[in-house]
């Protein structure tokens, strides 16, 4: 009786050993997911949604080369948001509950993260995004936003001002103009930096905020010109980026520095606008072609095998957007789930290695601890890195050259 | 002073080039009575065609209206054959979905064969610049300023010197009368659209010289157009030229004077001070009598 006892005792331990299947039984592949975004395929930002595509599209394909985010095949859905903001919310909030989409990746620019961002947020979604960085999208409370740049942006400028304030007195800009879209991206960046400026002794010569709707940039660049101030500092998307330099062109003024938010970060969409006067146009950024950040390099050689082109044709938007899947998978790994409550506690803690460098976030989402906003500046048909010295290639052109 | 004189020269420079654009769109009102909301979809085609004629012929942007005019006269007659004329009822509101439509499929063509980046067209007199006293006027302003005047001169000596032309103010004036009469509206509404779409195709050169444009950058254009067309009275070309002369030169003024948030304000309350006392606009009846 007890022997049979024993027996029946071992064989039930057997097959409950075999039914949990052991550490040598292969187990089932994890289901794909799709990863929703909306992204401005037409509109205002419809430029800057395709690079977006562009890097979530090359993170899609290297995730699931490597197995998938933690074994699960990744398919990227887009829904084109028009560059509205009332557009954007309609399709998160579609991704989410129609859709059913595992996890969202965000749009472009604050303007259209900060709505999306509140949408979101009702649905416990973690939120990383590559470009909305305004002050706005971290001081409404909601911790599911991830902001995977350097910096915040109000603080995209402080290097270039502590470069022209580290000048010579003889040398540094005696009077500065500033021009700014209304825009949360924007706008932010050139307060601070006319605010440190003039806290530095820099005069303001010129400050207009004109409507992120303006077409015809040409009366603003005249009245910039006007006040024939040495540095120009503006807050500028592409077109924009490129109207005012054409204005100062034709009216051959000649500032000694010029800097733009947006817009000469473009590669070879901006250079193609501007020609050999691109030189000496400077724009803050956190991402250049030759970066020896994680993983730069494969991304730089898998972008021109994938889309074409040169280095120099890779927008710092599909960087950017590369980046925020490099650190969901590494949160993904580090959470060992892809659960959108575990990925917001994960991301809220530790640091994430990017093509922009490491980088952290604190509660509200915004980068810290990164290796901050370079200056880049275009010399001799290049865009290149000119400030920290730690990181540049060469030095400023300061002041820049004439237009030709 | 020498900025406000400045802008206000700009103003009428750039002015020139919005009354081409907002031309076509009246005549297009006026003949056929619907609402072309494509009309900026068009202009941005016509920037693309030279684009791309320019680019792959190594000629410079503004003689690509020598083949970019004709072509988009023809596509402009295919278009109303193909979805204007099929509206026979409530043609007005029903014209605003079509040629919204029209835009849209626009838009993705354009965004499918020259992506969505910004774009722009290049010439050498696109920087170059000449000196008038204290200032500096560009070319390729003065250039588009005289392309615009050239082309509404002949559109005025069409519509008032050939018989065409009479057919044409005849269909502005009565759609039914010029039936009766003989005139065959059809035929002048498609030419009247292939006209529109040809002045299109001249603003829009003038447009990619002066603009970085991409597919979707139509929205901000059609709203200034049709602003313009209210304001100078639906159907009135004489009207377009005043009213884009007006709103291009308040509104530079008041970006470099006051502030450039303030410019389209001040421009509206111009137009709502015109339409309170005159709501078909400045030109709208007196054009209509004698077209």
């Amino acid at each position: 009786m007890r022997k049979r006892l024993i027996a029946a005792v071992v064989a039930a331990l057997g097959l409950m050993a075999a039914a949990c299947g052991g550490s040598t039984t292969p187990t089932a592949p994890a289901a794909p997911i799709t990863i929703g975004v909306s992204v401005s395929q037409t509109g205002d930002f419809s430029g800057d949604g395709k690079a977006l595509v562009q890097g979530y599209d090359l993170w899609a394909q290297d995730i699931n080369a490597k197995g998938g985010l933690n074994g699960h095949k990744v398919t990227m859905k887009y829904v084109d948001d028009t560059s509205s903001a009332q557009q954007v919310v309609t399709n998160y909030q579609n991704l989410i509950t129609v859709d059913k989409v595992a996890l969202v990746f965000g749009p472009f620019s604050s303007l259209l993260t900060i709505p999306a961002s509140t949408v979101v947020a009702r649905y416990n979604y973690a939120f990383p995004e590559p470009a909305g960085g305004g002050p706005h999208v971290f001081d409404r409370g909601l911790t599911n936003v991830f902001f995977v740049q350097p910096a915040a942006v109000e603080d995209n400028l402080v290097s270039y001002t502590k470069y022209l304030l580290s000048l010579p007195a003889g040398q540094r800009p005696a009077s500065a103009a500033y021009a700014t879209q209304d825009d949360p991206f924007t706008q932010p960046q050139v307060d601070k930096a006319k605010s440190l400026l003039e806290a530095g002794g820099i005069k303001t010569s010129y400050y207009k905020v004109y409507p992120a709707e303006t077409t015809d940039f040409t009366p603003i660049a005249l009245a910039v010109a006007n006040s024939q101030a040495d540095a120009v500092i503006l807050g500028t998307q592409l077109p924009d980026a490129v109207a005012f330099p054409k204005t100062f062109v034709q009216q051959h003024y000649n500032p000694k520095t010029i800097i733009e938010t947006t817009g000469p970060d473009q590669g070879a969409v901006f250079s193609g606008k501007l020609g050999a006067n691109t030189d000496g146009i400077m724009v803050p950024a956190g991402w250049t072609p030759d970066a020896k950040a994680y993983g730069n390099d494969k991304f730089v050689s898998e972008f021109i095998a994938k889309y074409g082109g040169t280095s120099a044709d890779i927008s710092a938007d599909a960087a950017e957007a590369y980046s925020v899947g490099q650190v969901v998978d590494q949160a993904a790994v580090k959470a060992n789930s892809i659960d959108n409550a575990k990925l917001i506690s994960t991301l809220h803690n530790g640091s994430y290695n990017t093509i922009q460098g490491p980088m952290s976030f604190d509660a509200t989402g915004k980068p810290v601890g990164g290796v901050g906003v370079y200056i880049e500046q275009w010399q001799s048909g290049k865009a290149i890195f000119v400030y920290p010295a730690t990181v540049a290639s060469a030095p400023p052109e300061y002041p820049k050259k004439s237009w030709q | 002073m020498t900025l406000v004189l400045e802008a206000a020269v700009l103003g009428v420079l750039t002015g020139g080039v919005y009354a081409l654009m907002a031309s076509g769109l009246t005549l297009i009102f006026g003949v056929m009575r619907i609402i072309n909301v494509g009309h900026g979809a068009l202009v941005v085609l016509g920037a693309y065609l030279s684009f791309a004629a320019s680019r792959s012929l190594h000629i410079d942007p503004f003689l690509t209206l020598v083949i970019t005019m004709p072509v988009m006269f023809l596509l402009g007659m295919v278009l109303q054959i193909v979805f204007i004329r099929p509206l026979k009822t409530d043609r007005e509101a029903l014209s605003v979905l079509v040629t919204y439509a029209l835009a849209l499929g626009i838009e993705g063509l354009l965004g499918y064969f020259f992506t969505a980046n910004y774009t722009q067209l290049q010439a050498w007199y696109d920087t170059a610049s000449f000196p008038i006293g204290s200032f500096r006027i560009t070319y390729v302003y003065v250039f588009g300023f005289a392309l615009c005047l050239a082309i509404l001169a002949v559109m005025f000596l069409v519509l008032y010197r050939t018989t065409f032309g009479a057919s044409i103010r005849a269909t502005m004036l009565n759609r039914t009368a010029a039936q009766l009469i003989g005139i065959d509206v059809d035929r002048v509404s498609a030419v009247a659209f292939g006209i529109g779409m040809a002045t299109a195709a001249a603003g829009g050169v003038v447009f990619g010289i002066t603009t970085a444009f991409n597919p979707g950058s139509h929205y901000d254009l059609i709203s200034r157009l049709l602003t313009i067309i209210v304001l100078g009275g639906l159907g009135s070309l004489r009207g377009a030229i005043v009213a884009a002369l007006i709103m291009l030169v308040s509104e530079d003024i008041t970006a470099v004077l006051i502030s450039p948030v303030w410019a389209n304000f001040v421009f509206f309350v111009i137009l709502v001070g015109v339409l309170l006392i005159r709501p078909q606009g400045l030109y709208g009846v007196r054009v209509r009598d004698r077209l």
